[in-house]
């Protein structure tokens, strides 16, 4: 039970990356394989906070004098994840654009039928 | 088949980072630099969010980057978009009186909220890359709600590139001033109160404005399509 207690969020943030890779590599619909790219992209935001978090830990802000410190979490990743997530809502907006675009010019957005997205 | 062959890898991966993973502690302080920050960031920053001072005043020019890359985001997606697009503006009917007077009633409140998270990112968790995104909400609420407004194009490329230019300005006088780029050069003041971090509350408006501009023209360019 320990184990799960210790291990319980990288099970959870890799479980997330494997769901979004797992619909990557098999789904024919582009939209879907968007969806996929956005779980993959929460389960390394997720994965990059739950490195960074320490038992009873607070925000990293001293909002009031006094505060301790020691319980402080580890503030690289977040203001690594910060920056991240607004950059991944920009990316998937381009990514649906392409998409856009790609069934303006063929007319389907089944990956299969596209010729030069097979594989 | 290929279902077959998929799975197999993404066994392969999950057995490669299990591995990886089982030597990695949960919730034990791991960074030392983590711990620097924490420590000392007040005393040399003046910032008391120590994410804020990490992301603007430590990391800055690794913001710079980020930014640059939202900025890229933004750029590709209009020339994507507006590739063959053609210039009929469509009928649009006009929503409700109850929808339209409502987002005409939130719309400013919205505004004023994010202009709150980003001026107040030295303090208060929140920043500028967080209210730029509340600002583009709001002007979301304003396309779905009142459809036959629009931002004006202009407006929106002028916050942009002003938002971008005072963060280059501000590091290269840090440059001029004797030191390097984005040095914090202005006095820091007494922590705790709004005009304290030298250049870190003004960066991060900069960083708001363009965050929140560049979301609008997104979602700008992603409704004229439909």
């Amino acid at each position: 039970m320990s184990f799960l207690d210790n291990y319980i969020y990288y099970i959870g943030a890799f479980g997330l990356i494997l769901i979004g890779l797992y619909i990557i590599l098999v789904k024919h619909n582009l939209i879907k394989v968007i969806v996929g790219l956005g779980i993959l992209d929460t389960g390394v935001n997720l994965f990059l906070i739950s490195v960074g978090y320490i038992t009873k830990g607070t925000a990293p802000i001293f909002s009031r004098p006094g505060i301790d410190s020691e319980h402080m979490v580890d503030p690289v990743p977040q203001a690594l994840v910060l920056t991240a997530i607004v950059i991944g809502v920009a990316v998937l907006a381009l990514a649906l654009s392409l998409a856009i675009r790609l069934y303006q010019h063929y007319g389907t957005l089944n990956l299969r039928k596209i010729r030069e997205q097979r594989w | 088949m290929r279902r077959i062959i998929s799975i197999l890898l993404l066994v392969i991966v999950a057995f490669g980072i299990s591995l990886s993973l089982a030597k990695i502690p949960f919730g034990v302080p791991k960074t030392k630099v983590g711990k620097h920050y924490i420590n000392e960031g007040v005393k040399e920053t003046g910032a008391v969010n120590i994410v804020t001072s990490v992301v603007v005043s430590y990391r800055g020019f690794d913001t710079l980057g980020e930014v640059t890359v939202l900025f890229i985001a933004a750029i590709g997606l209009g020339v994507v978009l507006s590739a063959s697009r053609k210039k009929a503006m469509r009928e649009v009917t006009p929503a409700s009186l109850v929808l339209s007077t409502g987002c005409r009633v939130l719309f400013p409140l919205i505004l004023i909220f994010g202009t709150y998270i980003f001026i107040h990112g030295h303090l208060t968790p929140g920043g500028g890359f967080q209210g730029g995104a509340i600002i583009a909400s709001g002007f979301l609420l304003i396309y779905l709600g009142c459809r036959e407004r629009r931002i004006s194009r202009a407006a929106s490329n002028l916050a942009e590139s002003l938002g971008g230019l005072v963060f280059i300005i501000i590091g290269l006088l840090g440059l001029v001033s004797g030191g390097y780029f984005l040095l914090n050069f202005l006095p820091k003041g007494t922590a705790n109160t709004l005009f304290s971090a030298g250049i870190i509350p003004i960066i991060y408006i900069a960083i708001g404005f363009k965050v929140g501009s560049e979301l609008a023209s997104i979602i700008d360019n992603l409704i004229e399509e439909s």
